[in-house]
């Protein structure tokens, strides 16, 4: 596989042709409830070639990444890019033709991990301190292990290779009795998500943690349920990722604003004409695109276009300033935007996706948020989302809270949820922290597309205040 | 060399690496397909992929591995591939723990099954899907060729599964979130067919048309149609008929396993007689015809895999790894589809629901959103398009205490999912008349 070796010769009629030859292994760790899972390994390995031809556009993608392979799919490519030209959405003549080089490389890569049996023993002891207690009926223990070299060629010379190590642990507990049952994670299901090795695992205090979440389950079994009415809202970092995934990032995807994703993932409250001068949250509200954290999930050098990935703001001082949309899309809608053109893997073609998206810390340390709230709750974890298909009004729910009166964190509640909708919510932003509060997460698992792709995104977020959400409890 | 042929021939290589004391399951999946994607009546991104991927376990006494391979297609590189992990499992396997959990068939239950059809070239599709759609703006997505799966361990069972089908979703857009969604899918292409759909929908378009009402919060009577009802069926199928869920009460049905009840009209089937999904599942355990799930609104039986088997003592049924239905029917009513409005009288009519997820999971209660068409109903009639509304409500209510009917005719839907490969998977549901949901935004 030409991955690190010369491409075959290629010889296509063709405006414009790119390769993009994907491979990733990923090793499946867990404990479950005190049994190990057998070790699931994946090894994922293919081509795209992608073609502009008589105006028109077309991929094909395969498996055989031999010369024989690469060639075929070319000729498959070029062959659907010419039959469906006259129906193009789009002239592929006026498509940009990147000729990018240039490498990346995930922190440590070189750094060797864990073995199997290290991976296990270490989750086991985990998920055993997580259920010592009858109440906890079960409990998960696991990691992700992920490697991946993609490199994209290009007619015009382009040739970038990018190589990828990822660590995705995972932590969870339910617990039930009398009748209720609860949950807890370390950050989420799968919130802890980042670029590098077993160093990871030190920065979210995974060793220890299941004897921590355990008890908070436990702790939540006999807890009142969250306060009903309109109050002040701390959401800490691994809820804060899930709110700016989807009511800043998705919204903000210049695809959905053009209507490609009309038929499936939806539209977006955000029109063309937005971008400028609309007031999207407060003046303390700065939302980056950021491919400079080196941990961070979606961190890269070039998008799957062959675009230069440069940190930009998308809101500034609460002003929209620029969406997530890709050179193809930027062409389409005349605006600027950032290098957010990606696939999920070779067999699928690149669309406008989120990458590195996050909210700037400010200078309120947790100690001022709390302090500054006379009634209110702090929430976190992300358990529940729901939004509408403009991506405005919005339900999410939390594995735990505390209420806050007159400044003090008093009682932990359950259920906690709340709903707003993003036109306005965000201009409700009333305290950001600062870099004290910051955690750097994400989700592995953002779906969107026809066909449809599941792509890894990272989120860095202080914890904020929000006035006057509408919060509320379960069903009990 | 067929697929089915390289399959085999995959199968045999893996046997003849085996050592002594060496068992193996070999999982297959493959499909050539052909995508297109629509925006505003034109093509926006069209293409084509082939791909096959294997599952391997290697299994030596209770300690086991796996290890999932993209293929080439070209068998003699593949068997290299497929040796080359075999080796790698049997290096790895003294590091692993004895598995008190693996489970694995009786017996040898091999089967074929060959769902033909006949889909057109891709850029006949486009051709056929534009000219019906000329005019509209057009936004959709078409994915059709041929899909296989297979199954065999080294016991000697061997299944093959083929189906060729196409899957045409669209929606019409009249303006902003304003749209009638449609779909059109099956095994075999018929352009008259595609024409009578896009016609019903250009009608349907018209009433969309019609300026929208907000409506504020409240509890509003309400029909959801087939579609809105797939949407919540997909939430169910997250976690609630799992064996595993229900057992460590984390199903959003446990409140059924203690007492509580739906309307007794309510049955939940995994029908996988009447669905398409193939009768065999990863591990080689065949699946029953039918497995009730919910009759007559009693908790009736669950999903179980073969480990979820081993941990609570409970029979296999087919199910894979994540107890998710594949062939879920909801038994149908007594109320004629035809009579749906007149019975819904005045109140809400919906088409489409959207990003349902739990409030409450164990109270069962759900929040979502309406989308597409969703119109006010007076006396039977349409009035008007209405903009989206959020509900919040429990399972127990929707389909329990405020339950009306449920239509007499039930809709086969197929699943659209191309998440990383096109899913097999159907539903077959009626449409439902509530008395009242409960809207909050």
């Amino acid at each position: 596989m030409p991955l690190d070796a010369p491409l075959p010769d290629v010889d296509l009629r063709a405006d414009y042709w790119s390769l993009r030859f994907v491979e990733e292994q990923a090793s499946q760790y867990a404990v479950r409830h005190n049994v190990p899972l057998p070790l699931a390994v994946t090894t994922d390995r293919g081509v795209m070639a992608s073609v502009h031809a008589d105006g028109g556009y077309g991929y094909a993608a395969t498996g055989d990444t031999s010369a024989q392979g690469v060639r075929a799919a070319l000729q498959r490519a070029a062959a659907r890019a010419r039959v469906t030209a006259h129906t193009g959405l789009i002239d592929s003549r006026r498509l940009p033709r990147p000729a990018a080089r240039g490498e990346y490389a995930s922190p440590a890569l070189a750094v060797a991990g864990p073995t199997p049996r290290e991976w296990y023993d270490l989750l086991a002891a985990e998920c055993a301190a997580a259920t010592r207690d009858p109440r906890i009926v079960d409990s998960e223990a696991g990691v992700e292990v992920r490697t991946a070299t993609h490199r994209l060629v290009t007619s015009t010379g382009g040739d970038v290779v990018q190589r990828y190590r990822f660590l995705l642990p995972r932590l969870t507990v339910t617990a039930h009795a009398g009748g209720v049952t609860q949950s807890r994670s370390l950050d989420g299901f799968r919130g802890i998500c980042q670029q590098g090795g077993a160093e990871i695992l030190a920065r979210f205090g995974f060793v220890g943690a299941g004897t921590r979440i355990a008890a908070e389950a436990i702790e939540l079994l006999t807890a009142p349920e969250c306060p009903r009415g309109s109050m002040d809202v701390l959401l800490m970092p691994d809820q804060m990722i899930l709110q700016i995934h989807e009511s800043i990032g998705h919204p903000l995807e210049l695809d959905r604003i053009l209507g490609d994703e009309r038929n499936f993932a939806g539209t977006s409250f955000v029109t063309l004409d937005m971008f400028g001068s609309y007031r999207y949250g407060s003046p303390l509200l700065d939302v980056s695109f950021d491919p400079t954290r080196g941990e961070e999930l979606a961190t890269y050098a070039f998008d799957d276009e062959g675009t230069p990935a440069e940190k930009a703001y998308l809101i500034r001082d609460g002003i929209l300033v620029r969406p997530l949309g890709g050179a193809t899309s930027q062409m389409r809608a005349r605006l600027p935007g950032v290098a957010a053109s990606r696939a999920d893997s070779w067999n699928r073609p690149p669309i406008d996706r989120m990458a590195n998206l996050n909210l700037e810390p400010k200078d309120a340390s947790l100690a001022d948020l709390v302090a500054g709230i006379d009634r209110g709750v702090l929430m976190e974890t992300n358990r529940s989302w729901s939004i509408d298909d403009s991506r405005n009004k919005f339900q999410f729910g939390c594995e735990r809270a505390r209420v806050i009166e007159h400044g003090v964190i008093r009682h932990v509640v359950k259920n906690p949820n709340y709903r707003g909708v993003s036109a306005s919510f965000w201009r409700s932003l009333a305290r950001v922290g600062d870099a004290t509060t910051v955690q750097v997460l994400g989700t592995p698992h953002c779906g969107k597309g026809e066909p449809s792709q599941i792509i890894r995104v990272g989120h860095a977020s202080p914890a904020c205040v929000f006035a006057g959400v509408d919060v509320f409890g379960g069903e009990s | 060399m067929s697929i089915e042929d390289d399959f085999s021939a995959l199968v045999a290589a893996v046997a003849g690496a085996r050592a002594a004391g060496e068992r193996f399951t070999v999982a297959f999946a493959a499909e050539d397909t052909d995508f297109v994607r629509f925006n505003r009546g034109r093509v926006r991104q069209s293409g084509s992929v082939v791909q096959r991927t294997l599952t391997l376990r290697l299994i030596h006494g209770a300690r086991h591995a796996t290890h999932t391979l993209s293929l080439t297609g070209d068998v003699a590189r593949d068997v290299a591939t497929v040796r080359t992990a075999m080796a790698d499992l049997r290096a790895v396997l003294p590091d692993l723990a004895e598995d008190a959990l693996l489970l694995l068939p009786d017996g040898v239950r091999s089967s074929r099954e060959v769902r033909d059809g006949a889909v057109p070239a891709a850029e006949d599709a486009v051709d056929a899907i534009l000219a019906a759609a000329d005019g509209l703006d057009l936004v959709g997505f078409y994915a059709a060729g041929p899909v296989w799966r297979g199954f065999a361990n080294s016991e000697g069972q061997h299944n093959a599964y083929t189906a060729t089908t196409f899957n045409l979703q669209w929606s019409l857009y009249h303006g902003a979130d304003k749209a009638v969604r449609s779909a059109y899918a099956g095994f075999h292409w018929d352009a008259a067919q595609l024409g009578a759909r896009m016609q019903q929908a250009r009608e349907r378009l018209a009433l969309v048309a019609r300026a929208p009402r907000t409506l504020a919060p409240g509890r509003y009577r309400a029909y959801l149609a087939p579609g809105a009802l797939e949407e919540l069926t997909a939430l169910l199928c997250w976690d609630a008929f799992s064996g595993r869920a229900l057992q460590t009460h984390q199903s959003a049905l446990d409140r059924l396993q203690e007492g509580a009840a739906f309307d007794p009209r309510v049955t939940f089937v995994e029908d996988t007689q009447g669905g398409v999904a193939p009768a065999f599942q990863n591990d080689g355990f065949v699946r029953p015809p039918r497995v009730p799930l919910v009759e007559h609104g009693r908790l009736a039986g669950s999903l179980v895999s073969p480990r979820t088997a081993r941990e609570f003592g409970l029979v296999a049924n087919g199910a894979n790894d994540a107890e998710s239905p594949e062939s879920l029917v909801l038994e149908g009513g007594d109320l004629p589809a035809a009579d749906a409005l007149t019975a819904l009288d005045t109140g809400l009519a919906i088409g489409n629901l959207w990003y349902l997820n739990y409030s409450d999971r164990p109270a069962g209660r759900i929040t979502g959103m309406t989308r597409f068409a969703t119109f006010w109903v007076e006396h039977g009639r349409v009035v008007a398009p209405v903009n989206v509304l959020r509900f919040d409500d429990t399972l127990y209510r929707m389909l329990g205490s405020n339950l009306e009917a449920l239509t007499r005719e039930t809709e086969l839907m197929l699943e659209s999912s191309t998440y990383g490969a096109r899913a097999l998977g159907s539903v077959r549901l009626p449409g439902m008349l509530v008395k009242e949901l409960a809207f909050t935004l």
